[in-house]
């Protein structure tokens, strides 16, 4: 496939203006760039086939399954884009005078009011531009919170299951980072927790259901063990499709969360995105949010509250990705409250029946009933083939799937992290089954056939580190 | 392997001055893709992290057992990184000139009884 520049011809266009009836204004010397931009020169019928081309290559949920763990690739349905398209919304300008925005004011208000029902949390913002920004926005609010207590807590504790995000966010907002390691079975070591938690740590970062798709039944021993030092509990609302309309993060005692609007919430993901990463949390935190808040006022029109001073400031221009928020909030009206609790169940039914029918050929470390997600393990299979998670993630692309997640989470060797949500059929869950399954019989009878794998995209197995590490831009 | 020393971060430094990281590392980092190394000249303080290991998992930080200054870098390493899946106590990654050790080293007893 050419590259849109390898297509370019110099001199071709692809609009025709009429000639101009003004003067030419002349910009300030040092205004103007040097020399002209090297843009693609191409006709509409070139850009058109350009773009047209990358759609053919490019999987999403609309093309097939994508059981990504951890992700919630889950539909995201047409009519939450008929909502977002509606030229009210569309066409407002962010600094418009809140008396010609009320309808913007009132989604705004209204979204908020549900994720607080959902969540069990005082208050929020829908500024973060997606969930690792979420949490930075909320550490940095804990860390405003103690300094405002005039305690001086440094750190920060992640369990080893724990995203990668966590500790990011944690060390970026000033927080030194102590991991702690899971017990066997993959929950969090109470007893490990009870040393770790001194003084000095702000904040326990968890995800409930964890990244091994376990509900953590010691929640509340947990929020004991923390809240006793005075130290604060952050949810990470990754895994929240598990859960809501069923159990509440505010109630397991957690008082600070992010939600990825983009993974529960069926907004678009990744490349279609943006995304968008609320911020719930406890009254006690609530002073520190970041600014504006919208309020419904006593006459029942919608404006912006009066700013805390102990805010921790704008983290995003205007409110957030606005758009996003829109399409989150007609997905959240359409389901509503029974809707929003039957996806968690049909979510979590999904996982058990496709995790029910792979351990009886791959490995699946933790027994027992799971969540929305489970791992399953490759390390036999590479034992006894050399077929590794990474070859069979490759083979499944030549059966019309996207992969799982793979070689996460770090503490199960070769994982594949399957997420199937609640918005596939059974024999989609069958078929992706059946793949797995011939895949895996395949590495055992000819494991150089399954190294080969995908054989059907354009690109077999590109240099995933030296494109990371050494890039050839081309242009 | 007997003259070997083992740091609790599961890097391994010989009599003559070779690190590396031990075949536990290795086996928990899963197959290693990429490993950057320090130049040579450049001096590398006990405890602190001098290289990076990148494995199909992750991107994990080395420990130095040994400061000193890197009198040698594995090249071998660029092309096959892999050799530390396949033999941790022969890829090593640097040599260093030691100006001193980091405390607690263990033998391969006490490294052993750590593993388990």
């Amino acid at each position: 496939m050419k590259l849109i520049f390898e297509k370019s011809i110099s001199g071709r266009t692809g609009f025709s203006l009429p000639a101009s009836d003004v003067a030419e204004y002349k910009l300030s010397d040092g205004a103007l760039r040097a020399a002209a931009a090297e843009l693609p020169e191409v006709s509409e019928l070139d850009l058109v086939r350009h773009y047209d081309a990358l759609a053919a290559r490019a999987y999403g949920v609309d093309s097939g399954f994508y059981p990504l763990g951890s992700c919630t690739m889950k539909y995201n349905p047409k009519l939450n884009e008929t909502v977002a398209a509606l030229a009210g919304f569309t066409e407002l300008h962010p600094l418009q005078e809140p008396s010609s925005a009320q309808g913007a004011l009132e989604a705004i208000y209204t979204l908020t009011e549900s994720l607080k029902e959902i969540t069990g949390m005082d208050d929020g913002t829908l500024q973060p531009a997606a969930g690792a920004h979420g949490e930075f926005t909320s550490l940095l609010m804990i860390g405003a919170y103690f300094k405002k207590k005039g305690e001086k807590r440094t750190k920060i504790i992640v369990p080893d299951s724990a995203h990668g995000t966590n500790p990011a966010s944690a060390a970026m907002a000033g927080f030194e980072i102590v991991n702690i390691p899971s017990d066997a079975n993959g929950y969090v070591d109470t007893e490990v927790l009870a040393n770790a938690m001194t003084e000095e740590v702000a904040a326990f970062m968890l995800t409930n259901p964890n990244t091994v798709g376990l509900f953590e039944k010691n929640i509340g021993k947990i929020s004991r063990i923390v809240h006793d030092k005075g130290g604060l509990l952050y949810y990470d609302g990754a895994n929240l499709n598990a859960v809501m309309g069923i159990v509440r993060p505010g109630d397991m005692g957690f008082d600070i969360m992010h939600i990825n609007l983009h993974k529960t919430f069926s907004t678009p993901h990744g490349g279609g995105g943006p995304g968008s990463g609320p911020v719930l949390c406890k009254k006690a935190l609530a002073p520190h949010l970041p600014y504006p808040l919208v309020e419904k006022k006593k006459d029942g029109r919608f404006g912006y509250r009066k700013t805390s001073l102990a805010s921790i400031g704008r983290v995003r221009a205007f409110q957030g990705n606005f758009l996003v928020e829109i399409r989150a909030l007609a997905y959240i009206i359409a389901l509503g409250r029974e809707g929003i609790r039957d996806a968690a169940e049909k979510a979590v039914l999904n996982a058990n029946y496709m995790k029910s029918l792979v351990s009886e050929f791959l490995t699946a470390p933790h027994k027992g009933a799971c969540m929305h997600e489970f791992v399953a393990s490759c390390e036999k299979l590479k034992e006894e083939t050399g077929v590794s998670a990474l070859d069979v993630a490759k083979a499944l692309i030549d059966h019309g799937m996207h992969p799982p997640t793979i070689y996460f989470p770090l503490i199960v060797h070769e994982a594949m992290m399957f997420e199937p949500t609640e918005t596939e059929s059974r024999e989609t869950i069958d078929e992706a089954v059946a793949a797995l399954k011939e895949i895996v019989a395949q590495a055992k009878t000819d494991p150089e056939s399954i190294k080969k794998s995908p054989l059907t995209t354009p690109v077999g197995r590109p240099d995933e580190v030296k494109a990371a590490r050494k890039p050839i831009l081309k242009i | 392997m007997s003259n070997l020393k083992f740091s609790a971060t599961h890097e391994w430094v010989d009599g003559s001055g070779k690190v590396g990281v031990t075949d536990f590392a290795a086996h928990e980092m899963g197959d290693i893709v990429f490993v950057e190394l320090p130049n040579v000249g450049d001096k590398i303080t006990a405890g602190k992290p001098f290289a990076n290991i990148e494995s199909v998992k992750a991107v994990s930080e080395v420990f130095s057992p040994v400061s000193g200054k890197v009198i040698a870098v594995n090249d071998a390493l660029s092309d096959a990184p892999e050799l530390i899946n396949q033999d941790a106590f022969s890829a090593y990654l640097v040599e260093v000139e030691i100006t001193a050790y980091e405390d607690g080293l263990m033998d391969k007893a006490a490294y052993d009884e750590l593993k388990h």
